[in-house]
């Protein structure tokens, strides 16, 4: 079985961003950027399908600018296999991603493909969904367990109210949750092994894949800041405001 | 063009989710609402007397039951050339939905608005809310899920909307639902109580949750926890408030034991008031609380609930 993992190159989780000055945009020049915590994931995923036997072949993708050869590094330093970056400056939306996706499906028929639920830059939660769509196929989003059977997959799903399980006919596309798994770091001798092993670099136009935005964004802005309030010195005092002050309760 | 909204319903109940949802939708036109289920008159109903709404869309097949993405997209996208926007709360089973639907329509999704500009351009927040984005779109219909703490609830009675039944679904045949494992509560649901208590890492094991379930009783508050709470199996995952869980917005908010990281605060720091319970002077949370105590949290929480029944 084959398995194909999305990888978004991110600003890092525990980077504080600022909004630049003309605000347009997110600052990202001279930030530390990663994979996306949830495609980490993803490609944890994929690994134990190779260790246990279910997977032959792990594939990571990313859809971004040069760069993002650096994510795919991290990805097989952690055990891919090999990765295609599909390259463009353009910033990327989820659609246009997921039409990237289903082109890079077509070529390389996948039986399994694992996204993250969502990017934690665009917050989007969209692509997994969408390239279902797009390939007419099933997709078991926000996943916090997988049990592969016979042509079809039991995903446990982690929903508002709880948990929920559906059972899915593959091919199939799943999107990551926090819960699956806790990806492993790669070892150095893994991020040694990883420089050997081949990326193929593709663009949207190979494809025939128009990634052009069909957002524009028009302004980019910070939120109100809250005002920091008082210290109060006991649980008396702190029922006292609550009720007499805020008259919260 | 008319605006679709999505209801959100267990088949029984229609959720109040779907009441924000309305109010963001009646900012861009004419509001219908379209309620796909099985065996789920009673939630058209409901919805027929939100104020404000036209007709009420239902489509009764067993095949859409448990709301199977799979099978509900077609549905929605069947009635979608009717519709210049169509609109659903960006819950778990919005954002399931949605960007199905909208990948089908060839059109992009607008996530989690906060703010309605005009028909074309909405805000939304990114980067964890540490930055809003005003996006436009020129898409036809626009694809869009509703942060509903953003929006004041649709007032559910007054209205009478018409109920319209609509074709069924077809079995995709592509899934089926096996089970769900939902936490049962007495307690208000998380994302619409008007008071919130969550406990954090600090908690050090689920049996001190009680501690809090104790004090949320007394207030009538919902129980959340911050990702660290569920990470170590404290509580189930739907008590995720954060960035990448659920988005809370109540009149009170009681963090305790919680340290306070962007992901967690993109998930409450737009409720009214915040309280921080925590026995670090430092902790970040600090710093968006409108009332602090630096205490340990073993001997606070004990205290505040003696300290209600005053
Ligand atoms: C992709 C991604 C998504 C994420 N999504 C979310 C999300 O949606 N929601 C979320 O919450 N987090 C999320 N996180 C995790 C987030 O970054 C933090 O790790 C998490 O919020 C920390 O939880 P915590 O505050 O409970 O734990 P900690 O940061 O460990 O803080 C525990 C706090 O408890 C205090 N404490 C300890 N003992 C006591 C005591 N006896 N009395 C009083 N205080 C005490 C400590 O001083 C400390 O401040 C996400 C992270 C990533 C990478
Ligand atoms: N540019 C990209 N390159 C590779 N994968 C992506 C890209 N954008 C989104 N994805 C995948 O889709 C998931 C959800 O992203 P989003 O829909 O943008 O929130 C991510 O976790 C990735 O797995």
């Amino acid at each position: 079985m084959k398995v194909l993992v999305g990888v978004k190159r991110v600003v890092d989780y525990n980077v504080k961003i600022r909004v630049n000055s003309d605000q347009t945009a997110v600052e990202t020049a001279n930030v530390k950027m990663s994979m996306n915590p949830f495609d980490e994931i993803a490609v944890e995923e994929g690994i134990r399908l190779k260790e246990a036997g279910i997977a032959e072949e792990l594939i990571a993708v990313s859809v971004g600018p040069k760069q993002s050869q650096e994510t795919i590094r991290t990805a097989l330093a952690m055990g891919a296999d090999r990765g295609i970056l599909v390259e463009t400056d353009i910033p990327t939306e989820p659609l246009a991603v997921a039409k990237c996706l289903k082109a890079l499906i077509e070529k390389e028929s996948p039986d399994l493909v694992i996204l993250g639920k969502q990017a934690i830059d665009d917050d989007s939660n969209q692509t997994g969904q969408m390239l279902a769509a797009l390939m007419g196929w099933s997709q078991g989003t926000f996943a916090s367990k997988l049990e592969l059977g016979d042509g079809r997959i039991k995903v446990t799903r982690e929903i508002d109210g709880g948990l929920e399980t559906v059972d899915l006919k593959m091919p199939t596309i799943v999107t990551t949750d926090l819960r699956l798994n806790e990806p492993r770091y790669a070892s150095l001798p893994n991020i040694m092994k990883a420089k050997k092993k081949p990326i193929d670099v593709l663009t949207p136009e190979g494809l025939g894949v128009d990634v052009s935005p069909r957002l524009s964004v028009l302004k980019v802005v910070e939120p109100a800041k809250r005002q920091a309030g008082v210290m109060v010195e006991n649980v008396a005092q702190l029922v006292d405001k609550l009720r007499n002050e805020a008259k919260v309760i | 063009m008319s605006i679709l909204v999505i209801a959100e319903h267990d088949n029984v109940d229609l959720k109040p989710a779907t009441l924000n949802t309305v109010t963001a939708a009646a900012l861009l036109g004419d509001v219908d609402i379209f309620v796909a289920g099985s065996d789920c008159r009673s939630v058209a109903e409901a919805a027929a007397k939100i104020q404000g709404v036209g007709t009420v869309l239902i489509a009764d097949s067993a095949e859409l039951k448990n709301s199977l993405a799979e099978n509900v997209a077609p549905v929605i996208v069947a009635l979608a050339a009717d519709y210049s926007h169509i609109l659903a709360p960006a819950t778990t089973s919005g954002k399931n939905i949605m960007p199905r639907v909208a990948a089908f329509l060839d059109v992009a999704q607008i996530s989690e608005i906060v703010e309605v500009v005009d028909g074309n351009t909405f805000v939304r927040p990114i980067y964890a809310g540490n930055a809003l984005a005003t996006v436009q779109s020129s898409d036809t219909p626009k694809a869009i899920t509703v942060r509903t703490t953003a929006f004041d609830a649709a007032d559910k009675e007054g209205g009478a909307a018409s109920i319209k039944e609509t074709a069924g679904a077809a079995d995709a045949g592509l899934s089926q639902f096996v089970g769900q494992d939902l936490t049962v509560s007495e307690r208000p649901e998380l994302t619409s109580a008007k008071i919130v208590i969550s406990g954090g890492r600090g908690m050090q094991s689920g049996e001190n949750f009680p501690m809090l379930e104790a004090v949320a009783d007394k207030l009538g508050a919902a129980v959340g926890a911050s990702r660290a709470a569920v990470d170590a199996g404290f509580v189930p995952n739907d008590y995720q408030v954060g960035q990448t869980g659920k988005v809370v917005a109540p009149d009170l908010y009681i963090a305790v034991g919680i340290s306070g990281a962007i992901q967690h605060l993109a998930g409450m720091k737009d409720s009214k008031v915040i309280v921080a319970i925590n026995k670090d002077e430092e902790a970040p949370i600090f710093q968006v609380a409108d009332y602090g105590l630096a205490a340990d949290l073993f001997d606070a929480i004990p205290a505040l609930s003696a300290e209600l029944d005053k």
